[in-house]
């Protein structure tokens, strides 16, 4: 066991470090939460009205691009970086220590890693290079709103007519769709099939007639999510991922992805130390309640939280590095890091009492430009999400510890 | 960067396991709960032939050179089988605090006689104020040459009923002072108590009690810090043992446990519990291990000690949270003398307590986060 780093590890850490202190401006660090007039986020920027923030979007992944960082975990004969799961493991942390908005969204993260394993040579040649460009940003359609925890009971419909697949149905919760350019879906291909042997992976241009996006207005008064509808669709055979009917295992490839991580820790650890920092400062102590001091074991419970969620994520990339599959564990991080992040969320609003009203960014009476209020109700997704906590008790139960089915 | 355990530590553990499971077993650990000594001394003189007590010991005196890591390797098997005795009392309390702080002449004289299963040794350290800090010493030391004689009481010492030798923790005019003391002598009274885990604890009372100086005239409490950081997560390791074997024997019940036609592990209600336990199991196992490895590789102090303290604070309550879990998945048979269950969470109490609880805990890491 060590905690540290190998002498090229920490070569490499130092790497990393410079170039993000060399390309990423200061008022792009951060972006994610917003302000400065940025989207919350990568995909967003880059399609913005505001001028400043698409650029900065534009910049940065030209910077990764430059330094063929914007897929750390593809290989490299797709254009990845090919970094050992150990690197990406630094890479990631370094990242989110930084602030640095992650560039290329699904198209990077979820829809590259899946083309690689199950696309055809034509799906790859023509798909990949267009992520990494930053030219196409891709969406992902699953959820529907009869399938949300239940996926595999989708019923969003493709049917064979020639060369073509028409689909016709509505997914819901597409993070981004307003700013995608492609889209992959699960679509029912065979409703006779038993649920899960019905479903295909297919991608489709996302301005392709017959699809509507509309944004959904969240809680926050933002627009993460979206209903996409489908009427009609006409999209290429060609275009399914993986065999037909098989695209339930293509889109797992997916989830597994998604559940590991590191960036949850860091990014926690780096509000918890800020809004420590903060309270001792002299705006701090005009917005910090007078009987605080009551949440100090909270608030250091916060902190071991942080430091526990730092291993599973640590635990995943170390069996992943030594050739083992993790099984139950990626759930294991998905469920606590999402339960601390909104722990975290809440510590926060209750350091500043009344003034964790203040939902505005700016003015003398908005503690940390709002920023632990808006996270209170911008967490609330985050237990919801690519997996419920239940669904991911559900899998620890049943996949890890062999518990029997209910 | 890593977290698998090394060659050596894999051998270890398995080998453990495979004694332990012989060695100690359930029968072993009820018996030594009525026993008047609480421990074997045929199974003591087994684990010295693993060389088990000397583990940590230099070679040149008698023991195997093993670092701190490869112990807490250890003590999870100990927690996993419940080992009955006075292993961590003769390890963490006597030879961790000689090879600290001990002269060579004590080093030469003890070590070797404690890797080889010869003496027993425990830590005299809590009072009835049952503080764990600097403030908690009161018993007086008085100082004469090589020789330092206690008058006092100590409480809370663990194994006293056996040990030959007791760490003694006193307060000299220049400050907390520490001893070697026989506790073959008329200045010695050791009087059990009953407690919760049914382990043997006593008060101890000191009457011109008198050993051999250990380290300083006022320098006891700098030296017993590193002494006490690594006591604490070695039961840190034994909750973590402790746990998991809680956890396994939780879920094999609910796979067997049949109510309403089907094992009472396919409903959610048992799910979700089963799974904060192994998020609790495995969350103390890492960060316990992160603070041992801490120890073990001499990393910066300040990191340390936040590594320590943050082990002991979240062990303290993810194992009780794990014990509290199996006590319900259970029902009715598990508050049953019987079966085996309730020996955990009755184990689990005395080492959530020992050298301070997740609120002490947590209150040191406060204060180290500056708030």
């Amino acid at each position: 066991m060590d905690w540290s780093d190998s002498p090229e590890q920490a070569a490499f850490r130092e790497e990393v470090a410079t170039f993000i202190k060399e390309r990423l401006p200061d008022d792009y660090r951060g972006s994610e939460e917003g302000g400065e007039g940025f989207s919350g986020g990568w995909q967003a920027d880059r399609k913005s009205d505001n001028p400043h923030a698409q650029k900065r979007a534009m910049d940065w992944a030209d910077a990764l691009a430059e330094k063929g960082w914007v897929a750390p975990h593809w290989p490299k004969e797709y254009g990845g970086a090919g970094l050992s799961v150990m690197e990406q493991f630094i890479y990631n942390q370094e990242m989110a220590k930084s602030a640095a908005p992650p560039v290329g969204g699904m198209g990077v993260s979820l829809l590259g890693p899946t083309m690689i394993v199950h696309g055809s040579d034509e799906q790859k040649a023509e798909h990949l290079p267009r992520v990494l460009s930053g030219e196409v940003a891709w969406a992902q359609g699953y959820s529907e709103p009869s399938a949300g925890s239940d996926l595999a009971s989708l019923q969003t419909r493709a049917t064979r007519d020639g060369d073509d697949y028409v689909i016709n149905g509505q997914k819901i919760w597409t993070s981004g769709a307003q700013y995608a350019d492609w889209l992959f879906a699960l679509v029912r291909t065979d409703p006779e099939a038993p649920k899960h042997r019905g479903i295909s992976f297919i991608v489709m241009d996302i301005n392709t007639p017959g699809i509507t996006v509309r944004p959904i207005v969240d809680m926050g008064w933002n627009e993460p999510f979206n209903e996409t509808f489908f009427e009609d669709v006409r999209v290429p055979a060609a275009n399914i991922v993986g065999e037909e009917n098989r695209g339930w295992y293509v889109g797992m490839t997916l989830l597994d992805f998604e559940r590991s991580g590191i960036s949850g820790a860091i990014s926690y650890e780096r509000n918890l130390t800020r809004l420590l920092d903060y309270g001792k400062s002299e705006d701090g102590n005009k917005h910090v309640r007078q009987d605080w001091r009551a949440l100090r074991h909270e608030i250091a419970e916060r902190h071991l939280e942080i430091g526990v969620l730092f291993n599973f994520a640590f635990r995943i990339v170390s069996m992943q590095n030594s050739g083992m599959v993790p099984n139950y564990e990626a759930s294991v991080n998905k469920m606590f890091g999402s339960e601390i992040h909104q722990r975290l969320a809440r510590t926060g609003t209750k350091v500043f009492g009344l003034y964790a009203n203040v939902w505005q960014e700016e003015g003398d009476h908005s503690p940390m430009s709002a920023e632990f209020t808006r996270d209170y109700v911008g967490s609330v997704p985050h237990t919801i999400f690519s997996g419920s906590s239940e669904i991911q008790r559900n899998v620890i139960a049943t996949r890890g510890l062999g518990l029997p089915r209910g | 960067m890593d977290l698998g355990l090394s060659e050596t530590q894999e051998l270890l553990k398995n080998s453990a396991r495979d004694f332990l499971e012989n060695e100690s077993p359930e029968q072993l650990v009820r018996d030594m709960e009525e026993d008047e000594a609480g421990y074997s001394p045929e199974l003591w003189s087994k684990m010295a032939e693993q060389g088990w007590q000397g583990l940590l010991v230099p070679e040149e005196h008698g023991g195997a050179g093993f670092d701190f890591l490869d112990l807490c390797v250890l003590l999870e098997e100990f927690g996993r089988a419940l080992v009955p005795g006075p292993f961590m009392s003769t390890v963490l309390g006597g030879a961790v605090p000689i090879m600290e702080i001990g002269s060579d002449a004590q080093k030469a004289e003890f070590l070797p006689r404690i890797a080889s299963g010869d003496v027993i040794f425990t830590l005299a350290l809590t009072e009835p104020s049952a503080r764990f800090d600097e403030e908690g010493v009161q018993a007086e030391a008085t100082v004469s040459g090589d020789e330092v004689t206690f008058n006092g009481t100590k409480l809370f010492v663990p194994d006293a009923n056996v040990a030959d030798y007791m760490v003694v923790a006193g307060r000299s005019s220049n400050g907390v002072t520490l001893g070697i003391v026989a506790t073959d002598q008329p200045g010695v009274e050791v009087t059990q108590l009953q407690t919760i885990a049914r382990d043997k604890q006593a008060e101890v009372k000191l009457n011109g009690a008198t050993g051999q100086l250990l380290g300083t005239d006022g320098g006891g409490w700098a030296a017993l810090e590193p002494v006490l950081n690594r006591y604490t997560v070695a039961e840190c390791a034994y909750l973590v043992g402790l746990a998991q074997m809680d956890f396994e024997i939780s879920v094999d019940y609910a796979k067997e446990r049949v109510q309403f036609g089907r094992p009472i592990g396919s409903f959610q209600a048992i799910q979700h519990k089963c799974a904060d336990m192994v998020t609790d199991v495995d969350g103390s196992r890492f960060i316990m291990y992160k603070a041992a490895w801490s120890l073990a590789t001499d990393q910066p102090a300040e990191d340390t000690q936040m590594s320590v303290n943050m082990a002991k604070a979240w062990c303290s309550e993810a194992t009780r949270r794990v014990v509290a879990h199996g006590q319900q998945i259970h029902g009715g048979i598990g508050f049953t003398k019987d079966y085996k269950i309730q020996l955990y969470f009755r184990r689990q109490k005395r080492a959530e307590l020992a050298f301070g609880d997740a609120d002490y805990h947590r209150e040191l890491v406060a204060q180290q986060l500056g708030i």
